[in-house]
């Protein structure tokens, strides 16, 4: 008969365990990645896009150029980074129907009914020179200019902040305050 | 007098370590399950920009990233020092963006494919012309859904 096998000893479990431990703890990265989510536009070939060049009033459109020393230029005049949010958010909402500022267009949106929804487009054009930083700053402001007008909008009408609303009601504030960043191509030198 | 007292000056037994590997192994586990393990080795230094309108990338299976940045000291004397793409573990070109999106893409199952994310970690210093022919590479091939990938800003 075969001899019996002593058994294992269990005493080192405990090392080898730690081990592995410490080699987890040490690998682990626990920060979950975050950023500015953006969405581009479908790509278009650039020999269509020159024959239909589609006219956008000029009350409509809200321009903002960064140049290769990073400065900006909002509406033909210089402006901070500081300043951009505020302007932006005058823009999107036109409240006393500005002569300047966009048009609005009578809509139907669920849970609302008819609103004025503005048609006022926000372009942004940089300097191939420009530094990622700023641009990055600059779409940020423009960005928390629309979420702080939908959040209002959120908080006014439904009593909720825009987070916690169902999709339905997200999407009927989305129809209000559409995000209308368009980034047109820098100029080639 | 009580009987609860017990007969003086006798010595602590010694604590058990018995259970002392199921302990080890219930945080391993723990650490196992949240770890995210660096997937690739970074080539190229990025400083990341700061912003305030964040949204977490959750599903990290559906994102692919994209790293664009000076190369590191010891890469410097090959590549020089102007910010270079990086996908996956090497130095590429903008060319090289349109293969490696298609190369992401079928490595995923077709239900998923939709819901792909493409995460740009960009170097705050970068010069936009890079950044730019890399946005123009992701609409050819259809990669719209991005993220600017950045860092918490506390808010002034």
């Amino acid at each position: 008969m075969a001899k019996k096998t002593p058994e294992v000893p269990a005493a080192s479990l405990a090392d080898i365990a730690f081990m592995l431990l410490i080699f987890f703890l040490v690998t682990t990265t626990m920060d979950v990645d975050s950023g500015l989510e953006r969405r581009l536009p479908q790509w278009v070939d650039p020999e269509t896009l020159e024959n239909d060049d589609q006219q956008i009033k000029e009350r409509n459109v809200f321009v903002v150029l960064v140049n290769k020393n990073n400065d900006l230029l909002v509406e033909n005049e210089y402006a901070r980074i500081d300043e951009l949010r505020e302007r932006a958010k005058e823009f999107m909402a036109n409240p006393f129907n500005d002569e300047n500022l966009p048009e609005k267009e009578p809509t139907e949106v669920p849970f609302f009914g008819t609103v004025d929804v503005t048609k006022g487009v926000i372009s942004l054009r940089n300097d191939l020179d420009t530094k990622y930083g700023t641009y990055l700053a600059v779409q940020n402001e423009l960005v928390a200019a629309i979420n702080e007008l939908r959040e209002d909008l959120a908080k006014s009408h439904f009593g909720k902040s825009y987070d916690n609303l169902d999709t339905d009601e997200q999407k009927a504030i989305r129809t209000i305050y559409p995000s209308k960043i368009s980034e047109a191509e820098p100029k080639k030198k | 007098m009580s009987k609860f007292k017990k007969s003086g000056g006798k010595e602590l037994p010694p604590i058990s370590t018995a259970s002392l590997p199921d302990i080890v192994f219930m945080l391993l586990f723990f650490f196992m399950v949240s770890t995210t393990m660096r997937e690739v080795t970074l080539n190229v230094q990025v400083k990341l920009p700061e912003a305030t309108e964040l949204t977490k990338l959750e599903k990290k299976s559906l994102v692919s990233y994209i790293y664009i940045g000076e190369p590191k000291p010891q890469f410097q004397k090959v590549f020089g020092k102007a910010p270079r793409i990086q996908l996956n573990d090497q130095f590429a070109s903008v060319e090289d963006v349109q293969d490696y999106i298609i190369a992401e893409r079928e490595a995923r199952s077709e239900e998923e494919q939709k819901f792909m994310i493409t995460s740009l970690k960009i170097d705050e210093n970068t010069r936009m012309g890079i950044v730019n022919d890399v946005k123009q590479e992701l609409r050819k091939s259809a990669a719209l859904h991005i993220n600017y990938s950045s860092r918490k800003r506390v808010e002034r």
